[in-house]
């Protein structure tokens, strides 16, 4: 296998590995911030409780995802040199700015959140989890930025042979980012109302720490639902914006292949990349796409088939890809709308508490989607319509890659089994009893 | 021609906090296996510096962040031809990490033991790599004019390479055996003093062979020669050694402790100064070398950064000196958290 696709496997493989912790840190700070500040104002020992049965987990959780986090920034400069030396005047600037600004804050701190409990007052160290979980969705903005920057760059010119920054507000504003970062910061929310929601759905449905689990669930059941709200909103502007900037990546994500009005969503398909086409298509939508991209059944959608073949990306897997991240999106909307109506008598909802207990890994597949998609559908650009993903890679021989690759693979597996195992332990094990009085 | 001057001391600035801050956590995790005796002691040591680990690891983030943001094309060279070597440290920071949260997970020996080495492996590796990388960075690497390595790992490891990862090494250990002193208790304090006593003359001696050995190696004294003011980063670095021992021997263990923090500034400031303007010298051609110069920045984004880390480095020192002070004091029994 050559380099380029041994370091874009690379990437994926840890990218992806991060991010199945990312999103359960930036949610669950919140969670466990608010949770803290109700014990603090109400003095109920029930939310102490709580506050330290999910900040185990959420413990775990973010120690694979500081560890895996430095995977991250130091990759551009190991696989991807020659990307790292064409642009690293902006999105090395952006890079920087998080761990200054971000996650000093955020490491710092939770080191004082663990082992301050007798340190501070109650009230400081419940401040401290707020500083955590802004300083969490802090460094989302920046990663977003740069992650932004690369699917829609802007603020730049071509200068020495590199692309340097000329409008650091440009930058920072990118509509495309600002959308994307809303999308995630939601979804991330999302998934981790769902974590809490399925695993008191678990203790509900045992009929154990009944007042305890109720009150985690309606918690995170209010804050799913306006995040969930949010995500549709924000992903029906989003899907305009790809149509206006990315528009070979709306055509990908519905194997839309010829350019024609009123142009249709297929539910499903099999796209043909060879020869341009479909081979099978299900359920078509005549004029959705039209209204996805342009709000208007009649717009004309240019197909794939008018970008040349070595502009496309990916079609299948961009495909699906998007296929499964709104499918579940939309059954997301529909679980949380069954949990408001039944949200008083959860305890007498047993199949829906099974639903939500099934439910706790969709959202992750839902959110690793939308980066596939995001990414897979960017290609064959490591920055769309500057620089070729091919001519990105580092000069490193393909078997240094290879063995480091499967090193992640071996280490990564491992940790990941380990930290599967630890959460589904405290979680199956419930919270401390309360304390005697 | 200032700014890129100010960049380059900055970049020294933030690998020298690395080294200060994570330095003595990999010193800990270097001694955990011969300082404790006891399941006990082997918590008290991790507990020592579980508070502060993570927030001293983001200097490194921020160094690496850094060198991206103001000298791209260091970062992409030096992270490319390292390749192997930076991987390396990269597996043993995970390990570590994780090390400190799962451990105390399961009541199992055999599920400690793993944990245990991946704390040990995970510390004494990157103080050893990041030794050899420096070494090597101060010598020259053999890279072309396209940036690319033309060697590999074993490259690196030559003498003089092997001996800054030995200098590092006793340097990290020294300095956490010191912040042990101050945080351990009884039996483990004093194996602590023990052990910190015993090192620095080893230290001292792999020093002087250091210095010795950096004069015919590299040519780091090219530029003390032009300036002879600036011998007194040495001056200070030795300084700080003769320091650590005096304060040790009086039983100071926060003053030889800082003491100690000054001669890792100074010995990255050595070698920085040294190098200038060369950030990562090829030893095939001069011409290939990257140099603060010719790797940096626009001016434009040299200015924006300049602009955040003026305003935000001081409030991270700030409330990491914060931090530092809740966790100064000896590790308590009844608050063990890992």
């Amino acid at each position: 296998m050559d380099v380029v696709l041994l370091s874009r496997l690379q990437f994926a493989a840890a990218t992806m590995f991060h991010f199945l912790f990312v999103p359960l840190t930036l949610g669950l700070a919140f969670l466990l911030a608010f949770m803290e500040t109700m014990y603090v104002r109400t003095g109920d020992e029930d939310y102490l409780r709580m506050t330290k049965f999910w900040g185990k987990i959420f413990l775990i959780n973010f120690a694979l995802g500081i560890v895996t986090g430095i995977t991250l920034e130091f990759q551009f400069g190991t696989n991807w040199s020659r990307y790292s030396g064409y642009v690293g005047d902006i999105f090395g600037s952006l890079l920087a700015i998080e761990a200054t600004t971000s996650f000093f804050l955020e490491s710092t701190l939770i080191g004082v959140w663990i082992f301050g409990w007798k340190k501070l007052s109650k009230k400081a160290h419940a401040t401290v989890m707020w500083l955590v979980a802004f300083a969490g969705s802090l460094s989302a903005i920046w990663i977003i930025t740069a992650n932004g920057w690369m699917q829609h760059p802007v603020g730049f010119t071509i200068r020495n042979g590199r692309a340097e920054l000329s409008d650091f507000m440009a930058v920072v504003t990118n509509k495309f980012a600002i959308l994307e970062l809303i999308h995630t910061l939601s979804a991330s929310y999302v998934l981790s109302a769902f974590f809490i929601m399925g695993i008191s759905a678990y203790h509900l449905l045992k009929k154990q720490h009944v007042a305890l689990f109720t009150k985690s669930f309606r918690i995170a059941l209010y804050f799913g639902i306006v995040s969930t709200l949010v995500v549709v909103v924000e992903g029906d502007t989003h899907g305009v914006h790809v149509t206006e900037v990315q528009p070979v990546k709306l055509a990908a994500m519905e194997a839309h292949w010829e350019t024609t009005t009123r142009a249709p969503i297929h539910l499903f398909a099999i796209p043909d990349e060879e020869n341009g086409k479909n081979l099978i298509e299900i359920g078509s939508i005549p004029g959705l796409l039209s209204f996805l991209g342009y709000h208007d059944f009649n717009a004309e959608v240019k197909g794939l088939n008018d970008f040349p073949k070595e502009d496309r990306p990916p079609v299948f897997i961009t495909f699906v890809a998007f296929r499964l991240m709104v499918g579940l999106g939309t059954l997301f909307l529909l679980l949380m709308f069954i949990g408001f109506l039944r949200r008083n008598k959860l305890s007498d909802s047993p199949l829906f508490l099974k639903a939500m207990l099934w439910a706790i890994p969709l959202p992750y597949i839902a959110i690793e989607c939308g980066w596939v998609l995001a990414e897979v559908g960017r290609q064959p650009w490591i920055v769309y319509g500057l620089m070729r993903t091919s001519d990105a890679v580092s000069p490193i021989a393909s078997v240094q890659v290879a063995m480091t690759l499967l090193g992640f693979v071996v280490v990564y597996g491992l940790l990941g089994a380990a930290g599967f195992y630890l959460i589904v332990k405290h979680a199956r094990k419930g919270p401390d009893a309360p304390a005697k009085s | 021609m200032v700014l890129e001057t100010i960049w380059f001391f900055l970049w020294g600035l933030l690998w020298a906090v690395f080294f200060v801050t994570d330095g003595f956590d990999f010193g800990v995790g270097a001694l955990s296996p011969f300082l404790a005796k006891t399941e006990k002691e082997k918590r008290v040591m991790m507990n020592a510096i579980g508070p502060l680990w993570d927030g001293n690891e983001v200097w490194l983030i921020t160094a690496g962040g850094v060198t991206f943001a103001a000298f791209p094309l260091v970062y992409a060279v030096m992270f490319s031809s390292l390749y192997t070597a930076l991987m390396l440290i990269l597996f043993s920071l995970i390990i570590r990490g994780v090390s400190f949260e799962f451990r105390h997970q399961i009541e199992s020996p055999a599920w400690k033991k793993i944990w245990d080495t991946c704390f040990f492996m995970g510390s004494v590796l990157p103080a050893i790599l990041f030794g050899v990388a420096f070494a090597n960075i101060f010598k020259g690497i053999p890279i072309d004019q396209d940036g690319v390595l033309q060697g590999n790992l074993f490259t690196l490891l030559n003498p003089y390479g092997l001996l800054g990862g030995v200098l590092f090494l006793l340097l990290f250990l020294e300095h956490g055996a010191l912040w042990l002193s101050i945080r351990a208790d009884a039996g483990l304090k004093d194996r602590s003093v023990a052990t910190a006593q015993k090192i620095w003359p080893l230290l001292l001696a792999v020093a002087v062979i250091f210095l010795v050995a950096t004069a015919f190696a590299t040519p780091l004294y090219d530029n003390y020669l032009k300036n002879p003011v600036l011998f007194l980063i040495l001056v200070a670095t030795v300084a700080g050694l003769v320091g650590t021992k005096f304060f040790l021997n009086k039983a100071a263990y926060f003053k030889a402790w800082f003491a100690s923090a000054l001669t890792i500034t100074g010995t990255t400031f050595f070698g920085v100064t040294g190098l200038y303007p060369n950030m990562f010298p090829s030893s095939l051609n001069p011409a290939y070398s990257l140099t603060a110069f010719n790797a940096s920045s626009s001016p434009l984004t040299l200015k924006i950064m300049l602009t955040v880390i003026v305003i935000f480095i001081p409030l991270v020192i700030g409330y990491q000196i914060w931090a530092y002070t809740l966790f100064k004091d000896k590790v308590n029994d009844k608050e063990l958290t890992y």
